[in-house]
């Protein structure tokens, strides 16, 4: 079942062509990965996908819902989470409030209830810290929820990042290179959570650079250069593709 | 929740509640009465300054327009439409979210500080209108004449019976600002501060909240207007010029943006300060003002409530070296 649908999209920048006519399909259940070398584009169809930026031309479906049509905060109440290149993590608030931030959209309490502390409020701040404390556990944070998030290791800045995305439900899971900065032992284990995650259920979307985590994890890969799809397929099909080597290695060792 | 774990859980809130409150009993004298019911105004604007600046990340330059627009809305409706003093003070707070509102929907939309620029010309504004529209303000000769607060026999007018009503509702909106900043709202509004883009992709509308959250300041800094001239029964626009609304920023930065209770210490500590120096020269307040803020800015920059945390700082400064256990080489 296809869950989101890529058509024709492409995103210009004042002139540059960040993205040309991109389209591919994400199928309910896999992982998928782009990859391509800096500057391909890959995060600008991040953006796009998670709502925050919308396409120059062309048309990104999740389900039916076209998401070029929304405001910049409904791609999370339709299913789709993210984490991001770059930590973006909530530096003074504690690895426990960070992952309750993630739980916003399924809560209901406004400014009055959280005023005047109504009973409502209350039960509702119960389980919202059960299920941030669940989430952090998924993730193996769980010893580390009263520290303040800005003094976690990078590592553990983008498993906080995955524990806050959970903790929305998502059906679809956007990485933007979660295994940067970590070492072997490290990204095998965050292998494993992927798999993991993608057991319970949830559709991965993954931007990386590490191949043998790539190749290890994803069930099929595309691959963007210069804002353009060069090919699509299997892992071992793009590992072997000409014009993916060229792209990657530069034409004369092709 | 039992009456023990609630008391647990608030101990600081009831602890200076009950000293706010039995304060009246201590002190006769009438001149450092009305010092705290200042406070108690000051409070008000300061705790609702602290939530934009300190929770949402946004300044508002024009603050002291809001206080006018309590403080004259009251004046004008008692003295002029013999409104009821308490009617009065709705109208005016609704009127205050509505131009907060009108203010904050097309600026909080875009990145930056926006709001700074708009309140600070908004604040000119105000005060502008405030001089000139004769008809309605009475201009600089200002408004004398405004009635005290009553419920049935009950007189507000008494300085003990203000500070009572007046702390009241000062230390009611301290406890709702606890409670928000440890809330879904409070939360969404640290983290679309911290990082906006990670706040929209779980879900924060970022817009709105910083929308509301300025509407909320606003409609405190009206109360607090309404609740100072019926006080001091006279208004005129002199106190309401954009160094009102610097002083009341530097109020909730020197008490510290990061925790509500910066509000609380930077209020006292400005209303108190100045009655200190006046004992020496009159000319010094400003000048220790300034002097103060850059030494907060510089060496303190969580405010006057940062100062707890000093101590351990200091101690692991001074802790020599061979005090430090040894690494592994």
């Amino acid at each position: 079942m296809p869950i989101m649908r890529v058509e024709d999209v492409s995103k210009n920048f004042g002139g540059l062509d960040a993205l040309k006519r991109v389209s591919f399909t994400l199928y309910e259940g896999q992982v998928k990965a782009l990859i391509g070398p800096n500057g391909a584009g890959k995060t600008t169809l991040f953006n796009l996908i998670s709502g925050v930026d919308r396409p120059t031309a062309g048309h990104i479906y999740f389900r039916d819902h076209d998401l070029g049509t929304l405001r910049r905060h409904e791609a999370a109440g339709l299913g789709i989470g993210r984490t991001f290149q770059h930590s973006k993590v909530f530096d003074d608030m504690t690895v426990l409030d960070n992952v309750k931030v993630g739980r916003y959209q399924r809560g209901r309490a406004g400014i009055f209830s959280s005023f005047f502390s109504l009973r409502r409020h209350r039960n509702e701040e119960r389980q919202v810290r059960e299920t941030a404390f669940e989430a952090l556990k998924r993730v193996g944070l769980e010893a580390q929820a009263g520290e303040l998030a800005g003094n976690l290791p990078m590592g553990d800045r983008h498993l906080l990042e995955i524990a806050r995305s959970l903790a929305t439900e998502p059906t679809v899971l956007l990485l933007d290179e979660p295994a940067a900065g970590l070492n072997n032992d490290e990204t095998d284990r965050l292998a494993d959570l992927v798999r993991q995650i993608r057991d319970n259920g949830v559709t991965i979307l993954l931007v990386e650079h590490d191949m043998g985590f790539v190749m290890d994890i994803s069930d099929e890969v595309v691959v963007l250069d210069y804002g353009k799809k060069i090919a699509e397929g299997p892992p071992l099909m793009i590992q072997n593709d000409e014009e993916v080597i060229r792209a990657y290695l530069g034409d004369d060792l092709a | 929740m039992g009456i023990v774990a609630y008391a647990r859980k608030h101990a600081a809130f009831l602890a200076f509640s009950a000293v706010a409150m039995c304060a009246p009993l201590f002190i006769g004298n009438k001149y450092y009465l009305s010092i705290l019911a200042f406070t108690a105004t000051r409070l008000m604007v300061a705790l609702g300054l602290n939530l934009l600046m300190g929770q949402a990340g946004q300044v508002s330059l024009g603050h002291a327009a809001f206080v006018a627009i309590g403080a004259y809305g009251s004046a004008v409706m008692t003295t002029r439409w013999s409104v009821n003093p308490w009617l009065a003070m709705l109208v005016a707070a609704l009127l205050a979210a509505g131009v907060a509102a009108i203010l904050g929907v097309p600026t909080l939309k875009l990145r930056g500080h926006y709001l700074a620029m708009a309140t600070l010309g908004f604040g000119e504004i105000v005060f502008i209108l405030l001089v000139q529209l004769k008809g309605l303000t009475l201009g600089t000769d200002g408004i004398s004449g405004i009635p005290s607060l009553t419920i049935g026999s009950l007189d507000f007018g008494r300085p003990r019976a203000y500070h009572w009503l007046a702390w009241g509702v000062a230390l009611l909106m301290l406890r709702m600002s606890l409670n928000l900043v440890d809330s879904r709202v409070g939360r969404s509004l640290r983290a679309l501060d911290r990082a906006e883009i990670a706040a929209l992709s779980l879900g924060v509308n970022t817009s709105f909240r910083k929308v509301q959250v300025f509407v909320v300041s606003a409609v405190f800094a009206s109360v607090a207007g309404s609740f100072y001239v019926h006080y001091i029964h006279y208004i005129s626009p002199d106190s309401f010029s954009v160094t009102f609304s610097v002083v009341l920023v530097t109020t909730v930065v020197l008490g510290g943006l990061g925790n509500v209770w910066g509000a609380v210490w930077g209020s006292i500590f400005m209303l108190f300060l100045p009655e200190y120096l006046k004992r020496f020269n009159q000319d010094y307040t400003n000048l220790v003002f300034g002097l103060m803020l850059i030494v907060v800015m510089i060496f303190l920059p969580g405010g006057l409530v940062g100062l707890r945390h000093v101590p351990a700082r200091l101690r692991r400064r001074f802790t020599p070296p061979d005090a430090l256990p040894a690494e592994d080489t």
